[in-house]
């Protein structure tokens, strides 16, 4: 990767999958409008407790959001960029997109900014984000076959009037690709966002992929659909099924070589704040909020000083670990699962995971696979047998848990379900953790573990 | 002649705001509403009423 590129993503949690350890991201809610329909999202329910694109708790004004953004700022030094991801279309909702922007950009000078959209009014707003040094922008792209998208987009609302069918699908096709190339010819970064829908687009994202990478896209991310009843959309009550995590994980397998693709999504609500699988939206609404805030950027500042230095050490620490793997000159492969609550080290203990990051490591070296999430095992010092046996099956597959402490009780449980669990790497560097631990289970000698 | 917006059914997603070529709908306490005074259904401007044409809920903006 070039340099030039590694400065625009070093503190993107979801342009770089390094970076999610240690930056995070915030989304303001201020672009409500929407001009297409797609089958998997609906408008009408928004809800406090669900954790999916598109949902949030509270839209914002532009001034409302600037006031949260500096509160967040001020409290979570981690925050690194700012996102307009919903709900609605932030190009399409322009006029509250562009003055969120230009209000937050004038009090914090060093955040990045970040929308996401449908691409429908993409190519009219590519100038003024190119003005606005939003340098980072994901396009949602289902299908590059009109009829497939048919499937997908009942309705588009475009030179106002409404289209329905391969009409509108092809409309809002030839906008898609226009924009995406018009972001390349400036040098905008590009993240495509794929929704599996199995039947429907499962095979033919092979194809988009291609389409995409051609004309420039920096990362493809595929995501599996989200078809609750509950939620009340289309595809939630006509029954179309979500792929499962076998199914997802064997189509981004064939897609490598490839655009790019990004393992590490969470799928998070448009209002989302703190590290990717975390969620602290909730400590950060209007009502919690004074109202005059003041930006201070202190705890930042000196946050980055410290990731500076993490970093060296880390890659230091990782480069070690590679020689580690390879050394041991085994043809297999281990898979294992990380709690982790940041840093790209392993401090969380067991029962307070809410997720789990899997990694292989194999003769190829160490690479992260993606997330688990699971139920809290320990709520508030009282352990729940009954999550203890979700997290087992959700962790099926793994090898070993490692941790920064686990309970005798869970760790016997977690034996009988054929996976071993270890606070012995605590506090390391994950890769740390693994080159050492796959040292010791393929034979040659292990080195001692650095942190 | 003059369209109106069911308050049940409306998500406040502000689009049928933007595009009222007759800028009739306003946003009303908790809701958007369109004044029957300035509301034209569009007529003369475009071939559909652009508050229904946007909205994402189906029968929302419709006729008063």
């Amino acid at each position: 990767m070039d340099s030039a590129v590694w400065e625009k993503i070093k503190d993107h949690p979801c342009f770089s999958e390094e970076a999610h350890h240690y930056f995070a991201r915030m989304h303001v809610a201020v672009a409500p409008a929407c001009n297409i329909q797609c089958n998997y999202c609906n408008r009408k329910y928004d809800c406090a407790n669900e954790s999916r694109p598109g949902v949030v708790s509270e839209r914002l004004t532009p001034d409302q959001a600037l006031r949260k953004v500096i509160g967040v700022a001020n409290e979570v030094p981690q925050l690194s960029v700012l996102g307009i991801a919903g709900p609605g279309d932030a190009c399409y909702d322009w006029k509250n997109t562009k003055a969120t922007f230009q209000r937050v950009a004038k009090e914090i000078g060093d955040i990045k900014l970040c929308i996401s959209t449908n691409g429908l009014a993409l190519p009219d707003r590519v100038a003024e984000l190119a003005e606005m040094n939003v340098d980072h922008v994901t396009i949602t792209i289902n299908m590059v076959d009109p009829r497939i998208g048919a499937k997908i987009y009942p309705w588009i609302f475009y030179g106002n009037r409404r289209y329905t069918g391969v009409e509108a699908a092809t409309i809002l096709h030839e906008r898609q690709m226009s924009g995406l190339e018009m972001l390349t010819a400036r040098g905008i970064l590009t993240k495509i966002n794929s929704v599996m829908i199995p039947g429907v687009n499962d095979e033919h994202l092979i194809e988009v992929n291609k389409w995409v990478k051609e004309r420039g896209a920096f990362l493809h991310n595929v995501m599996p659909l989200i078809s609750d009843p509950a939620h009340g959309t289309h595809y939630g009550l006509s029954g179309q099924r979500g792929p499962k995590a076998m199914e997802l994980k064997a189509l981004q397998d064939r897609l490598e070589g490839g655009a790019k693709l990004m393992r590490h999504c969470r799928q998070c609500r448009a209002d989302a704040v703190g590290l990717l699988g975390e969620d602290r939206g909730q400590e950060f609404t209007l009502d919690r909020l004074p109202d005059k805030v003041t930006y201070d950027a202190s705890k930042r500042e000196t946050y980055r000083a410290v990731v500076a230095r993490e970093r060296g050490d880390r890659l230091a620490a990782k480069s070690e670990a590679l020689g580690m793997v390879k050394t041991a000159g085994s043809g297999k492969s281990l898979l294992v699962a990380v709690a982790t609550k940041g840093g790209g080290r392993i401090n969380e203990h067991f029962g307070h995971a809410k997720e789990f990051q899997v990694y292989e490591a194999s003769p190829k070296g160490i690479s992260f696979v993606g997330h688990r999430k699971v139920e809290q095992y320990c709520l508030g010092g009282r352990a729940e047998d009954k999550s203890l046996d979700g997290v087992i099956s959700t962790l099926e597959g793994v090898d070993i848990v490692l941790c920064a402490r686990i309970g005798n009780c869970p760790e016997d449980r977690l034996k009988e379900g054929g996976i071993r669990a270890t606070e012995a790497y605590g506090y390391d560097y994950i890769e740390t953790a693994i080159g050492a631990l796959y040292a010791a289970e393929f034979g040659s000698e292990p080195l001692a573990a650095t942190a | 002649m003059a369209f109106k917006i069911i308050a049940s059914q409306c998500t406040q997603c502000g689009a049928c705001e933007f595009e009222c070529p007759s800028g009739a709908i306003k946003f009303k306490g908790e809701t958007y509403v369109i004044d029957p005074k300035k509301c034209t259904e569009c007529e003369g401007t475009f071939e559909t009423q652009q508050c229904a044409s946007v909205c994402p809920v189906s029968k929302t903006c419709v006729p008063a």
